[in-house]
Parts: structure tokens; C-alpha cells; sequence
């Protein structure tokens, strides 16, 4: 019984934790329309400044609380409401979205920046030392201390939103800004308050934190993750319900920990006991999402605002994929076997974002899971690809793309920030729970399947038409090393599957997942088959990320759960947004951008230069692993993202011979100066190729217009309706008599009767 | 009446983005007195409802209120200096229950008492009531609640859009007795409708308007002649 009594008291304060995170993310989310993904971040940002306070500073723990919770939380509310949620008032669903995701990322970039990964904090619960009995327990005053916060909040929060005008108004925004103004009721500040508590609650979750486990920035951004499922249970609506979540994941995993056997060979207690525990918060995340009602479906789409993808020529496409795999061999005898294998990896990243394009940019859905369908890729090659076996990659794409089309299924009826929920729990399980789990048989099979029981697996490369990856030697001639072979495996895979991209979206099934993404229920009306598509193109997209991840897992030689974190995978989804996710050029952006960000040389060597220090963790480093974070935030607006305003910058070049003659000499003068000298590194190529790119597109700008080619053709319908193009009469200015004659002239319809 | 007027817009025009939709509005409305601008669908007469109570801001033109230019001004802050306008369809938060709705209103300075006493004697359905969400009462009685918020926190000029949308016309005609009543009491009222006849017998003056500007401007009975062509689309 005194067990029982005790596994209850340390449930309740897991609970209890749970219960305030929520709290915070229903308050913010019924009061401003935002599902705050980057609430746990916030709270994480709390816990760490506690630290600071009281143990990096020696401020005494209640002044140190006290400065947290009612002074440091509340201004950064204040600040992220000025600064990026009250912009996104009106926004589509999937910008709140990658921009909330993006805060997340940014804020644990942010937190490393500050605190240094690599120090350790030593820390402790409150009093220390210190515990009572209470009928044989023993009760450690921190499980109190969350137990009283929670109460607290649960109070305080009844009576603020439902006994304060301040309370009623953040209520009653939500259900219509406009007429909260209306009433006199000032709505920007209804919502400060709102984001000042609401941050004041994540960080309490935060600082409760403190002491039982390792400060590190993103363990604890994830752990506050477990409140989400508490959040749902509550529909983001009910606070009362939120709790009741929060008790029963709190002490349902309390339970399940305390009566599972500790050490037994069952069958079960090796997949089901111990291990799985720490997966138990997703899971219920998983099942509360799977039955929440069915949404009716949408009439529009939630991003039916800016997004403009053109069509892809094949011209245009076939010289992607011949630039792709050009400019890889080409690149070989610049590096160096190190920077080689970076360069594989880079394009295996463009594959894994390659494989969001029809999923996110095409049909509209949200997978914050990629990354874990890549991992499944990877040990997929590890154990099936044994002695480079192509057939190691083919079960890669098939079990990606079987799984994929399995999360589908709950995907059918979700959208927006459930699915995104739905994605990010599944990648969540697949860390706590899958990638620790002891080799296991594949049913009806004889293949048995190990998972990391080393903490990594080895891989093998490919073999593939004779064509061994992994070895050395000379291909016409020519010496082509392991790693080169490797670049030259990704490049041309890469580009297979851009032009593949291509070929989905100019046919009838990529005008489908358009068709879908912009009204499901106008799909619905004229027939078309919504579960067969969105399964298909979920299967695809894991299909692909699997194959990347197969790949990526060769180039690497070994695979660890490490390779597949959930939160790791965040900002290829985020570069990918940004650099346009609708566009085959958009993923190779996010490949390079998450290369150069992430790139061991450039920022030792920025730091060396700049900031006097060198080694892996200095101030650029975590500058660069925080900046996609920041990219998202900024970008998120520009949903065609960054792929297309660079194109529109280099278009001119391709309408003058001379420009293009020129870039092409000067490219050839730099590529053979780079071969040559040593003293010309490829950083030199790189931003020489940017600057030539650039003045020769300026060229080409001046010679297109001083011939006119560039310089929009005169339109004669505009010269005829009076400088307003024809479309635009009757909206920009009144229509005429005049005009009402050329449109019927236009038309071919007989002159209109004027009165 | 010698006064100047209370709300003049003078050569106002407002815009949904690239798209204007009223081209130069002249309106005045008195101290006191009943003003009802009608006309078909899409005329632009709900944007200049808008335009008034500061929810779009003009592109052109000027907006005076009681001798201030009042361009661009936020709502809230119109709401504040005596600007009520109920908007068309519902004008409650339906996730809120009566009593929190009419909290609401107190933002303008009224006391919840005083709010909740002239709202519950003037419509004693919605005291019974008090505790149940708007949103799951009638459309009638949410019409009250949305106009309770008129009456009850003493504007200078009530801004009424489309009051009789949807409901029975045996609610329209209690409404608008109402509407007559609180013009009696020294309110300046503004009300749009699509459909004259009630709003007709309560106005003092009436105006016509068609794609985005001000056909006629006249006395009522003038004005309910000149309405079937208006409806008719010619301009």
C-alpha cells in the first residue's frame, strides 16, 4: 500500500508538471489562435535562466523563482507578441505553424548559444536533502512543490479567465477580434497578457524541471512535448480536461514503471516494461488525436493565400538534374576526401527535403517526421543492404513508404497542427521507443532485424551494376576514390528523383494533390478518391526519405539513433519552407544551406577570424546551428520561398549570349585557378561563382533591356483600356462606355445597347 | 437644425486591398436623428458601417467626428469616444455566456450593474438566460443581446448594420420600435438595410446607395420612390 502511496505522490508531481505546461499552451492557444509548438522551448529558456539565477549567480532560490516566473517570463511574452505572433493575426494555419516550429529550433540554437553545451551544470531540486514521512513514504518537498504550483495555477487560472474582465476579453478575442475592438476591449493587449502568462506557466514547467535531470536544452524542450498529449485530451479548449490529461499520463506512466517487472527475459517486459515508459505521453498524444472527432472538410485550403509554384518545363528540369550531377563531378578534384563526403551529404539532405516537396508543397500536408522515415531507411540498409546489396535500399523505400502510408491513415482526417501533432508524436515514439529496442524478428520471415544494440550500426555501400561505391580505382581513365563514388551515387540519385518530382507534378496526380491541397471538399464533390491519394502520396514522400536515408547511412558507414532525432529534422523541414517548398530548386536550397549552417570548416574558421577562438563549439557555430530557426521565422511569410526570388535575380542571363559567355569564362578561369593553385581554397570558387553569377546577370539585364527583350512587351489590351489591364477594369476604376465597346470588340460580341 | 453635424464623411473611400469598393461617400448624420442608408447587394454599405466604426480605414476622403478628423482612428478607441456599431449577423461572442457578453460592453465605461440592468429590463428573455452560452440561443435573442450592447452603454451615435438579417419580421418590427425609441432618447443613429419598409417609418432621413457611391439623399417617402430603381441596377 505505502508503494502504491508512493508511486502516486511522484506521478501526481510528474502530472502536476504536465498540468501547468498544458495549462500555459491551452491559455495561449483558446486566447490567440496559436498552437505554440516552441512552448516547451520557452520553458526550457526558463529553466536554464534559473539556473543562471540560482546556481550560476547565487541569487538565493526565491528571489531567483520570483525573477523567472513574474519578470523574465512575463517581458518575453510581451516581446514575442510584439515581435512575431501579433503578425501572424490572419495567417494561414501552416505559417503559425513553421513559424512557431522555427522558434522552437531558434531557441534551443539560442540556448546553446548561451549556455554551453559542452559545460556541465550541476544543480538540485529544492531543499535538498530534505524529506518526511508520511505513512512510510518518503516525500520529497520538490513533489510538493509542483503539486501546490499546480493547484495553484489550476485556481488562479479558473478565476482569471472567468471572473476578470482582462479574462472574459482574452475569451472573447478569440471568438471575434474585430468585435472585442468593437466593444471598446483592446485586443493586442488581451493577447500581450495572454502570451506574459502563458510564458510565465511554460517557464514554471521549466523551473520545476531543475534538478532531477541533465540541463540540456533540448531533452528539455521535447520532455515539455509530453504536455501536448495533456493539451489534446483537453481538445485545446477545456482546462479541466487538460488536468484531468495530465493526471492520467502523469500516473499512468508512474504506474507503469513502478508494477512492470524491473529485469525479466518475458517477451513482453523487453518490448512493453521499462522501455517503453518514456514513449507513453506520445502514444496516448497519438491515440487522443486519432479520436478526436472527424473535421468537417475544409472548403478552402489554409494556404490558398500566395503560393504560386509554376509548372516545371522538362527543359528547365533536365537542366537541374544535368547541373546537379555536373557540378559534382566537377567538383571531385577541388575536394578533399572530408569535404567530398560532406558534399554526398548535403545532397542526401536535398533528397530528404526533396521528398517533402509533393507531400507539403504539392498536396498540402504536414510531416514533421521525415527524418524518422529516413531513419527507418538507414537501418533498413544497415540490415538488409549487408555486402552492398541494392535490394538493401529497394526495402528501404518499401518499408519508408509502408509506414508513411500507415500514418497516413490517422493523417486522413487530421490537418494542419493535429497533423503536424500527429507527425512530430510519431518521430517522438520512434526515438524513446523503436530505436531502443532490443533485434527482433520480422514476422513470417526469417530475417531478423537489430536496431542499435552497440548504440550504432554498421552499414554497407552499395553495389550496384557492378558499380562498387565503396572501392577505389580508375573509371576512364580517371582516379575516382570511395567518397567520390559516394557524391556521384547521391548526385545522380538526386537528380532521378527531382526529375521524378517533376514528372509527379505535371501530371495528373501532382494536379490532384494540388486539387486536394487547395479545397478537399470541392475534390470530395466531383469524385475524386481523398484516401487513395493522400495514402499515395504519403507513401511516396516516406518512400523517398527512406531511400535518402538508406544513402545517407552509406555515405556514413554507420547509422545511431543520433542520425534520426526528431528535433534534428525540424530545420530540413524549415529550409525547406524557406527556400520554397513547392519547387524541386527549394530542396537543393535546404541541402546547402543545412550543409554550410552545420559545416564543420566555416565557422571554426569564422570564429578564428572574427572572434579570435577557434574549436567546434564557438560563437558562429551556434549562430549557424540556431540561424534555420531564424530563416523559418523570417521566411515563413514567403511561401514561395527563397528559390524563387534568386531565379528571378539570375533570369537575365539567359537573355544575352554575351552574359552567359562571360559567366561561362569566368567560371572556367576559376575552376582551373582552383585546380591549380593551393592557395585558392572552395570557398574562393563558391563565392566567386555567387559574384560572377551576379554581374553577369546584371549584364544580362542591361543588354535585355537596351534591346527590349526584357522590358515587359507593349500590351495592347493595356494601352487600350486606358493603363488598367483588362481584368482589373470595373475594380480598378469605373467601367466607360468606351470600354464596355472594346471588351464586346474584344469578345467578338455584337455592340451593346447603351442607354 | 443648425448644428454641425455629429459624423460626416466627406468624400470618404475605402478599399479591400487593391479592390475599392466605395468611391467618394458623402453622409452626415445629426445629433438625434435617424439616417438609413439602403441599397442593393454589394453597394459598399456595410464598408461604410466599417469605415465608421474605424475596422477599415479610408484611403481617401475625411471622416469627422464631432469636429475631429478622425482618419484611421483604431476601433477601440472609437468605441471609446461613443461609436457602437452592431454588426451584421451576429454581434456576440458565442463562446461567451450572456452575462460575459454584456461584460464585454463595460469596456466603454458602463458599469456591468448598470449594463446588466438595462439589458435584462428591456429584454427579459435574456436575463433568464444569463449563464448560457450566446452562441446556443435564437437568432432572435442573440439580435437582443448584440443590441443590448446599443442601449446599454449610452453611445453617441449607434452604427446598425442590417438588424433585421435573418429574423422573424415580428422581431424586426419590436427591434426597430426599439431603434425609434433610443432616437427619441437623443441617440444619432446609422442603420443599414437591404429591405426599407420597417427602417423607412423610423428614419428622419434616408439615402440611396449603388457601386460604391451616394445616388440620392432625400426624406423618406422621397426616397422609398426613387428605391425600386436602385434595386433594379441602373445607376
Amino acid at each position: 500500500m505505502s508503494e502504491f502511496f508512493g508511486f502516486t505522490i511522484t506521478g501526481l508531481a510528474i502530472a502536476s508538471i504536465l498540468a501547468i505546461g498544458a495549462s500555459g499552451l491551452v491559455l495561449t492557444y483558446t486566447t490567440t489562435g496559436v498552437f505554440n509548438f516552441a512552448h516547451g522551448a520557452i520553458g526550457m529558456l526558463g529553466a536554464f535562466s534559473y539556473w543562471q539565477l540560482r546556481f550560476g549567480w547565487n541569487v538565493p532560490a526565491p528571489l531567483a523563482f520570483v525573477l523567472v516566473l513574474f519578470v523574465i517570463a512575463p517581458l518575453f511574452g510581451c516581446l514575442l507578441e510584439k515581435v512575431i505572433f501579433r503578425s501572424l493575426q490572419g495567417t494561414p494555419d501552416a505559417v503559425r505553424l513553421v513559424v512557431t516550429v522555427s522558434l522552437l529550433f531558434a531557441l534551443i540554437g539560442v540556448a546553446n548559444w548561451i549556455w554551453d553545451p559542452t559545460l556541465s551544470r550541476p544543480s538540485h531540486k529544492f531543499f535538498p536533502g530534505s524529506s518526511f514521512d508520511i505513512g512510510g513514504v518518503k516525500i520529497q518537498p520538490a513533489e510538493l512543490i509542483s503539486i501546490g504550483a499546480a493547484l495553484i495555477v489550476a485556481v488562479v487560472l479558473r478565476l482569471v479567465l472567468y471572473n476578470t474582465r482582462a479574462g472574459v476579453a482574452m475569451r472573447a478575442a478569440v471568438d471575434d477580434r474585430p468585435l472585442a475592438a468593437l466593444n471598446g476591449a483592446r485586443p493586442d493587449r488581451s493577447a500581450m497578457l495572454a502570451w506574459a502568462i502563458g510564458c510565465s506557466l511554460a517557464m514554471l514547467s521549466g523551473v520545476l524541471y531543475v534538478g532531477p535531470i541533465a540541463l540540456d536544452a533540448a531533452s528539455i524542450s521535447i520532455l515539455i512535448v509530453n504536455a501536448y498529449a495533456a493539451a489534446m485530451i483537453g481538445r485545446l479548449r477545456s482546462l479541466p480536461m487538460t488536468f484531468v490529461g495530465a493526471l492520467l499520463i502523469g500516473l499512468g506512466s508512474e504506474y507503469w514503471r513502478g508494477y512492470t517487472p524491473q529485469v525479466s527475459d518475458a517477451h513482453w517486459v523487453v518490448y512493453f516494461g521499462k522501455p517503453i515508459v518514456d514513449a507513453i505521453p506520445v502514444i496516448v498524444l497519438f491515440a487522443v488525436l486519432l479520436l478526436l472527432p472527424a473535421g468537417r472538410l475544409r472548403g478552402h485550403g489554409t494556404t490558398r493565400t500566395r503560393e504560386t509554384y509554376p509548372v516545371p518545363s522538362w527543359n528547365g528540369a533536365l537542366t537541374f538534374a544535368a547541373v546537379v550531377i555536373g557540378g559534382s563531378i566537377l567538383a571531385m578534384p577541388l575536394l578533399d576526401r572530408s569535404d567530398t563526403l560532406t558534399f554526398a551529404l548535403l545532397l542526401g539532405t536535398a533528397i530528404l527535403a526533396l521528398s517533402l516537396v509533393p507531400l507539403v508543397g504539392l498536396a498540402g500536408q504536414v510531416s514533421l517526421c521525415q527524418l524518422s522515415l529516413a531513419g527507418i531507411g538507414g537501418v533498413t540498409m544497415a540490415n538488409l543492404g549487408r555486402g552492398g546489396s541494392p535490394m538493401g535500399l529497394v526495402w528501404a523505400f518499401i518499408f519508408s513508404a509502408v509506414v508513411g502510408a500507415l500514418i497516413a491513415l490517422p493523417a486522413l482526417r487530421l490537418s494542419g497542427i493535429h497533423l503536424a501533432l500527429a507527425t512530430a508524436a510519431f518521430a517522438v515514439f520512434m526515438d524513446k521507443w523503436v530505436w531502443g529496442l532490443r533485434d527482433f524478428d520480422l514476422p513470417f520471415t526469417n530475417v531478423t532485424i537489430s536496431l542499435f544494440p552497440i548504440g550504432s550500426l554498421a552499414v554497407s555501400r552499395l553495389k550496384i551494376f557492378g558499380f562498387d561505391t565503396d572501392a577505389t580505382g580508375k573509371i576512364l581513365g580517371l582516379e575516382v576514390s570511395d567518397a567520390d563514388r559516394q557524391l556521384l551515387l547521391l548526385a545522380v540519385t538526386f537528380a532521378v528523383l527531382a526529375l521524378l518530382v517533376v514528372w509527379i507534378r505535371r501530371g495528373p496526380f501532382g494536379r490532384r494533390l494540388l486539387a486536394m491541397k487547395d479545397s478537399e471538399a470541392a475534390c470530395a464533390t466531383v469524385g475524386m478518391n481523398l484516401v487513395s491519394t493522400k495514402v499515395a502520396v504519403f507513401a511516396i514522400s516516406a518512400g523517398m526519405a527512406g531511400l535518402g536515408g538508406g544513402l545517407i547511412a552509406g555515405i556514413r558507414q554507420s547509422t545511431s539513433p543520433d542520425n534520426w532525432q526528431f528535433q534534428a529534422g525540424l530545420p530540413i523541414f524549415m529550409l525547406g519552407v524557406a527556400g520554397g517548398m513547392g519547387r524541386i530548386g527549394g530542396s537543393l536550397f535546404a541541402g546547402v544551406s543545412f550543409q554550410v549552417l552545420n559545416s564543420m570548416s566555416l565557422w571554426p574558421l569564422l570564429n578564428t577570424r572574427f572572434m579570435g577562438m577557434g574549436g567546434p563549439s564557438g560563437w558562429f557555430r551556434s549562430f549557424g546551428a540556431a540561424s534555420p530557426g531564424f530563416m523559418g521565422i523570417g521566411l515563413g511569410r514567403n511561401p514561395n520561398g527563397a528559390v524563387a526570388d534568386m531565379r528571378e535575380g539570375f533570369e537575365p542571363i539567359m537573355h544575352s549570349k554575351r552574359a552567359l559567355w562571360l559567366f561561362a569564362i569566368i567560371e572556367t578561369a576559376l575552376y582551373v585557378a582552383t585546380l591549380t593553385f593551393d592557395s585558392m581554397n572552395g570557398w574562393v570558387l563558391v563565392i566567386g561563382t555567387v559574384l560572377a553569377l551576379g554581374l553577369c546577370a546584371q549584364i544580362g539585364l542591361q543588354v535585355g533591356l537596351s534591346r527590349g527583350s526584357l522590358t515587359p512587351k507593349p500590351n495592347p489590351s493595356i494601352e487600350e483600356f486606358g493603363g488598367t489591364r483588362l481584368e482589373w477594369i470595373g475594380i480598378d476604376r469605373e467601367v466607360t462606355t468606351t470600354d464596355i465597346a472594346l471588351l464586346d470588340d474584344k469578345l467578338g460580341l455584337a455592340p451593346a445597347v447603351l442607354r | 437644425m443648425t448644428d454641425s453635424p455629429i459624423l460626416s464623411l466627406q468624400s470618404v473611400r475605402a478599399a479591400y486591398g487593391r479592390i475599392e469598393v466605395i468611391h467618394g461617400v458623402d453622409l452626415e448624420v445629426f445629433s438625434g436623428k435617424v439616417l438609413a442608408l439602403l441599397g442593393p447587394n454589394g453597394a459598399g454599405k456595410s464598408t461604410t458601417l466599417k469605415v465608421c466604426a474605424g475596422l477599415v480605414a479610408p484611403t481617401g476622403g475625411d471622416y469627422i467626428l464631432c469636429d475631429r478628423r478622425v482618419n484611421g482612428a483604431r476601433p477601440e478607441d472609437l468605441a471609446r469616444a461613443g461609436v457602437c456599431l452592431i454588426p451584421e449577423g451576429k454581434g456576440i461572442f458565442p463562446n461567451l455566456t450572456v452575462r460575459e457578453n454584456l461584460w464585454m460592453a463595460t469596456h466603454t465605461g458602463t458599469s456591468l450593474h448598470d449594463v446588466e440592468e438595462v439589458a435584462y429590463s428591456r429584454f427579459e428573455r435574456l436575463s433568464q438566460r444569463r449563464n448560457q452560452l450566446a452562441g446556443t440561443m435564437s437568432g432572435g435573442e442573440q439580435q437582443m443581446l448584440a443590441m443590448s450592447r446599443g442601449l446599454a452603454t449610452n453611445p453617441r451615435i449607434l452604427l446598425l448594420d442590417e438588424l433585421s438579417m435573418g429574423l422573424a419580421p415580428i422581431i424586426v418590427e419590436e427591434l426597430y420600435e426599439i431603434v425609434a425609441q433610443v432616437a427619441s432618447e437623443g441617440v444619432s443613429i446609422l442603420v443599414v438595410e437591404q429591405f426599407a419598409q420597417t427602417v423607412l417609418g423610423v428614419a428622419d432621413t434616408a439615402a440611396i446607395m449603388v457601386h460604391g457611391k451616394i445616388t440620392s439623399v432625400g426624406a423618406p417617402s422621397d426616397i422609398a420612390m426613387e428605391l425600386s430603381d436602385a434595386y433594379m441596377g441602373a445607376s
